[in-house]
């Protein structure tokens, strides 16, 4: 099977997000940066989908020269080659992203052949615009499905699981095709020593990529309602028990 | 006109769908699109959140759910009926279907909107951490709106249905749900009425045995955090948090779990939080209703042991 991958770089940030004095990005300053976490997931199923199918997997990103980083990520974890679409300044808007990542992937393709299948992550842990993948898929003809926490092989179909509120539907899709993942559809690997020593020789392809402006464009980015609560001490170790019960029979949940 | 793409399981509305059709009110007058023949049952459903008018489609590959038949439907709608704004739900198929049919249409599409301006959108970003205000250039607006953004209130009208012919190649049949798995009945992490998380503090699979224990005194789950998940300690569908299940439980109890945001987002809709960490300073203890300072491996099954004595 050949499979890509489609990951972001985005920041990785802790207790709280700070915005950027001008309001037009995360203050990164103090951040380390990761691939979204259902795209992790997502080269972790295109390097098992290779373990057992065969094949090659190939991992792609549109970011600063930086994004470099997570390429070499998901080489560590057994994906052969990478490609960096570099672009300077903010993110590109859903469209623009979408037009550049099909270009790259129809040049791809003319040059090795057709990806049986093409992953996502369900949306990007940051901007989250539910829809790359799917402009992708749809520019390039082929089906697609998002959320999907489970991929069977059976010749040239995929079976792919997806938990919606009442149970878990199945999706027959035949290739190629194009899903999109969601985290916990696998347990994604850690890089092992050889597999960080590979990934730092694995020659990353550099494509300036090229497309126009969408529709949507971002005017400031602004922090969401905090809540605040003066939080009452219960008390220390084993001896609060019998507060954390009083509580508990205050507020109604034991009877 | 307002177009609400409504969301359904054949024929089920969904409540992410009454918040749409309440919050449409407010931006004019309100039709509906219901697709497949199994929702032509919703039409008083609808009239009951305000909309006027319910455009009804049917088609060979409309039998059940598929994103790429629906996506296509919507888009052809639009063509046809000329809406200024469409919306659909924030969720898992509202999301999906609207960016098909978007790609479709080649037009922008703006998810997880929770204010509309005249000329500016509010949505959300990083599952709720963030909000980025949008301006969109676009002949319709195709929009989301964010699940629990929007109260899902009553305007009661008469609502009348009509049909709407649409015209769907044979071939969107291949991404339609095949087959399901329907879930026992009981209570989910999503609805249960009280969760007990542990995070990294908890240090092993084996350590969640009181929490498990904890919980079923209180009627409750477990639930985890992504560390904990990481680690192989408890499954995904126990995770809490932004790629996680987002909960709403009367009490969250949360052991060993330092409160790193993406994990807050996840579990801020509960109505009360007691943080139990060794660390008083930790993001969850602060952000908190209620804390205990001290090892969870005391802590809990000293709450468990009190919880038996009093019901003796
Ligand atoms: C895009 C993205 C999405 C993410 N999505 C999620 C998500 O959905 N859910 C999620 O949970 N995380 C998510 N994360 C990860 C998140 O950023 C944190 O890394 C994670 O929540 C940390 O888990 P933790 O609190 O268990 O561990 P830590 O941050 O290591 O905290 C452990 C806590 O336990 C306390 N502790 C230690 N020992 C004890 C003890 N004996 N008794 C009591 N307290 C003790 C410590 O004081 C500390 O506060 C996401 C991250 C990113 C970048
Ligand atoms: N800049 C990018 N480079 C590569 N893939 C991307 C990029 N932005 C989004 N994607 C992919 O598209 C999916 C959906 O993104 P979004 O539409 O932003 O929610 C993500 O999970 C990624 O797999």
């Amino acid at each position: 099977m050949r499979i890509l991958v489609c990951v972001k770089r985005v920041p990785a940030p802790g207790a709280r997000i700070n915005i950027a004095a001008d309001g037009q990005a995360v203050d990164t300053a103090f951040l380390g940066f990761t691939m979204s976490p259902h795209e992790e997931c997502a080269v972790e199923e295109a390097v098992q989908l290779v373990e057992r199918h065969g094949g090659e997997a190939t991992v792609l990103t549109l970011g600063p020269s930086e994004a470099d980083e997570q390429l070499r990520y998901a080489a560590s974890l057994g994906v052969a080659r990478a490609v960096l679409l570099p672009i300077t300044g903010p993110d590109w808007d859903p469209q623009r992203t979408a037009s550049a990542i099909t270009a790259a992937i129809t040049d791809l393709e003319a040059a090795d052949g057709a990806f049986d299948l093409i992953l996502f992550g369900n949306e990007s842990a940051d901007s989250g615009g539910f829809q790359v993948g799917i402009r992708v898929a749809h520019a390039l003809g082929r089906p697609m499905v998002n959320g999907i926490k489970g991929i069977d092989v059976d010749g040239d179909t995929l079976r792919a699981r997806r938990e919606a509120d009442v149970g878990v539907e199945v999706y027959e899709v035949p290739m190629p095709a194009v899903l999109g993942v969601k985290e916990g559809i696998n347990l994604p690997r850690y890089p092992t020593l050889k597999g960080r020593l590979a990934s730092k020789k694995v020659d990353v392809a550099q494509v300036v990529p090229q497309a126009e402006a969408g529709g949507q464009q971002m005017v400031r980015l602004l922090p969401a309602a905090e809540q605040v609560s003066a939080t009452v001490i219960l008390g220390r170790g084993p001896d609060a028990a019998a507060a954390v019960v009083d509580m508990l029979q205050e507020i109604g949940v034991l009877k | 006109m307002i177009l609400v793409v409504v969301e359904h399981d054949r024929g089920t509305m969904s409540p992410a769908t009454w918040e749409a059709l309440a919050a449409a009110r407010a931006l004019g007058e309100v039709h509906a699109l219901t697709i497949g023949e199994a929702a032509d049952g919703l039409v008083d459903q609808i009239g009951n959140f305000g909309a006027t008018v319910v455009h009804q489609v049917h088609g060979d590959v409309l039998g059940d759910y598929g994103p790429e038949a629906w996506g296509e439907v919507v888009a052809q709608a639009v063509k046809a009926l000329d809406p200024t704004v469409v919306l659909a739900t924030g969720t898992d198929r509202g999301n999906e279907v609207m960016a098909h049919a978007a790609a479709r249409l080649d037009m922008p599409m703006v998810a997880n909107v929770i204010e509309f301006g005249s000329d500016e959108l509010t949505r959300v970003r990083w599952g709720g951490s963030l909000l980025e205000r949008c301006r969109l250039d676009a002949p319709v607006r195709l929009l989301t709106v964010a699940h629990h953004a929007f109260a899902a209130d009553e305007s009661p009208v008469a609502a009348s249905a009509t049909p709407l012919a649409v015209e769907l190649d044979p071939v969107l049949s291949r991404t339609l749900v095949r087959d399901r798995v329907e879930r026992a009945a009981g209570v989910t992490l999503a609805t249960a009425p009280v969760v007990v998380s542990g995070g990294r503090g908890v240090g092993s699979a084996e350590g969640f045995a009181p929490l498990q224990e904890l919980a079923a005194e209180l009627g409750g789950v477990v639930g985890c955090s992504r560390a904990v998940t990481n680690n192989g300690w408890r499954n995904h569908t126990d995770q809490v948090g932004q790629t996680g299940t987002r909960i709403a439980p009367d009490i969250y109890i949360a052991c060993g779990i330092s409160g790193a945001i993406q994990h807050w987002v996840g579990a801020m809709a509960s109505k009360k939080i007691l943080a139990i960490n060794t660390d008083p300073e930790a993001n969850m203890v602060t952000k908190a209703d209620y804390a205990v300072i001290g090892d969870l491996h005391q802590v809990v099954p000293a709450i468990t042991a009190e919880v038996r004595r009093r019901r003796g």
